[in-house]
């Protein structure tokens, strides 16, 4: 495991965000490009309803910059769906080259990462990546049906229906925010097997990247501005907290989940808080690019987490394995 | 201490917070209970129009399960259910709900391989271990009256 530094310094050059009803009524509303107050996006089915919000993301960061689908030259893209249909279907008319990609809820930041190398790397000078989870298609999937009655567990969390989508150029010159480091994590498993506890079963995974990074980085916590994670949610939050201060690594009131950022746990009925691909992705995308914008942030550090987990594997009993995937980003 | 399987799972089981059991057995028992009432003043009340009391037990069921799939189609079952819990899912109507919510859900998948072959896809262990049961019993039942 290595932090990669990259010295090209892709920037982002632009983002978008699209969002469900529960998202728009939270306390980041005022960060997210759009919104469907039904959540069906104009689609008789959820799963179009989540291609929709991937089409309409790419479509949004696109235009945002004045460029055309043909000026960018490569797209990273996944959701949590079978075969990562989400993704497929939004982003099939738009004529890019597409790399579909899985790594669970940490699809965001695996595509930034992978859209930066490529980009730092000079094969290519514009890549985009899009993550997306919709909350109808997740339940679907994974657990019941959207109208079964049942009660949900507190430490259960609530599938963020978002989508995100970045634009990486490599111009060394440009100002504004650039990916300055990234870090693939390790699949980690400590044998957690309750789905209504995601953020245990990720949290592991989350520490064993961040510890990681901060040995081989000699950065410390309070280096940064912000240190996010994907969507860990409370439970996830605090398990870190107690793993990295074992560790005697000390996470400040910088860091922050995106989890707990998207939604008012309380006022909302959101139990541990939200969870999916667009968690992160749209947190980053919407409020913190935003804050970076506004000069309030230099640097940070988003980890997004992935439960690398299936409907079969959970049925068959199997454990629920984790991954964290860093990217660091920086403004000047 | 965090380190391996067995003490992170105690870890984090100790320290999630747990569903306040009071709080959910009272609304169970009173949405339970309102449920249960609807029932017995639907009974008396076919009783009261002159409907032949066999006709009724067939008819206080049908009315509940026809209240909770018209609930659940119009998404507020799912609503008093997330807090009544065992109150709406106990009686005929959480049944009535778990066949209804995946024919709805799975309608976007076609008629033949979504509703109908999806509809059971929660309640179908209930029916299959229900019957069972019945069959296993009733033959109990047979057997100790054969021998006695």
């Amino acid at each position: 495991m290595a932090v990669l530094k990259l010295t090209n310094r892709p920037h982002i050059i632009s983002s978008a965000t699209v969002v469900g009803n529960h998202e728009h009524e939270g306390p980041l509303k005022d960060y997210f490009d759009m919104y469907d107050k039904s959540n069906e996006f104009g689609q008789n089915t959820w799963e179009k309803a989540e291609s929709e919000m991937n089409k309409n993301a790419l479509r949004l960061c696109v235009e945002k910059i004045g460029l055309k689908y043909h000026d960018i030259d490569l797209l990273f893209g996944g959701d949590l769906l079978n075969q990562c249909c989400g993704t497929t279907f939004g982003v099939k008319d738009s004529n890019i080259s597409f790399y579909g990609i899985y790594g669970a809820c940490s699809t965001f930041t695996l595509g930034l990462s992978l859209s930066a190398m490529c980009v730092n790397a000079g094969y290519y000078k514009r890549c985009a990546s899009t993550a997306s989870s919709h909350f109808c298609t997740s339940e679907r999937q994974f657990r019941t049906p959207v109208e079964y009655g049942g009660q949900r567990s507190p430490t259960s969390q609530w599938t963020v229906t978002g989508s995100g989508c970045v634009i990486l150029e490599n111009d060394k010159d440009k100002n504004g925010v650039y990916v300055n480091e990234v870090m693939a994590g390790k699949i980690v498993d400590l044998g957690i097997n309750d789905v209504n506890n995601m953020g245990a079963a990720m949290a592991p995974a989350a520490h064993d990247t961040l510890k990681n990074y901060f040995l081989e980085s000699g950065n410390k916590p309070s280096d940064f501005d912000i240190i996010a994670t994907g969507d860990l949610g409370y439970e996830g939050y605090q398990i870190l907290k107690d793993m990295m201060k074992k560790d005697d690594i000390i996470l400040g009131d910088n860091y922050t989940d995106c989890g707990l950022l998207i939604y008012n746990r309380e006022r909302q009925d959101m139990h541990a808080g939200g969870s999916g691909c667009g968690c992160s992705a749209v947190v980053t995308c919407g409020y913190f690019f935003d804050l970076f914008k506004q000069n309030k942030i230099k640097d940070m550090l988003i980890i997004s987490t992935g439960a690398l987990l299936s409907s079969t594997s959970t049925m068959q009993g199997l454990t629920i394995p984790g991954i964290a995937h860093l990217v660091r980003l920086t403004k000047d | 201490m965090i380190c391996t399987n067995n003490n992170y799972k105690e870890y984090v089981d100790a320290r999630a917070k747990k569903s306040n059991i009071l709080k959910d057995c009272t609304l169970a028992f009173l949405v339970g209970g309102i449920i249960c009432c609807l029932g017995k003043c639907m009974g008396d009340m076919y009783k009261a129009l002159g409907v032949s009391e066999e006709i009724v037990k067939i008819l206080v069921p049908v009315s509940l399960v026809l209240i909770s799939v018209i609930l659940t189609g119009v998404g507020i079952f799912d609503k008093i259910a997330k807090q009544a819990g065992a109150g709406t899912l106990v009686p005929i109507t959480g049944f009535a709900n778990a066949v209804a919510s995946p024919a709805i859900d799975n309608k976007s998948e076609g008629f033949v391989m979504g509703v109908g072959a999806k509809m059971f896809v929660v309640a179908g262990p209930v029916i299959v271990y229900g019957t069972t049961a019945s069959v296993i019993c009733g033959t109990i039942e047979v057997v100790v009256k054969w021998l006695f």
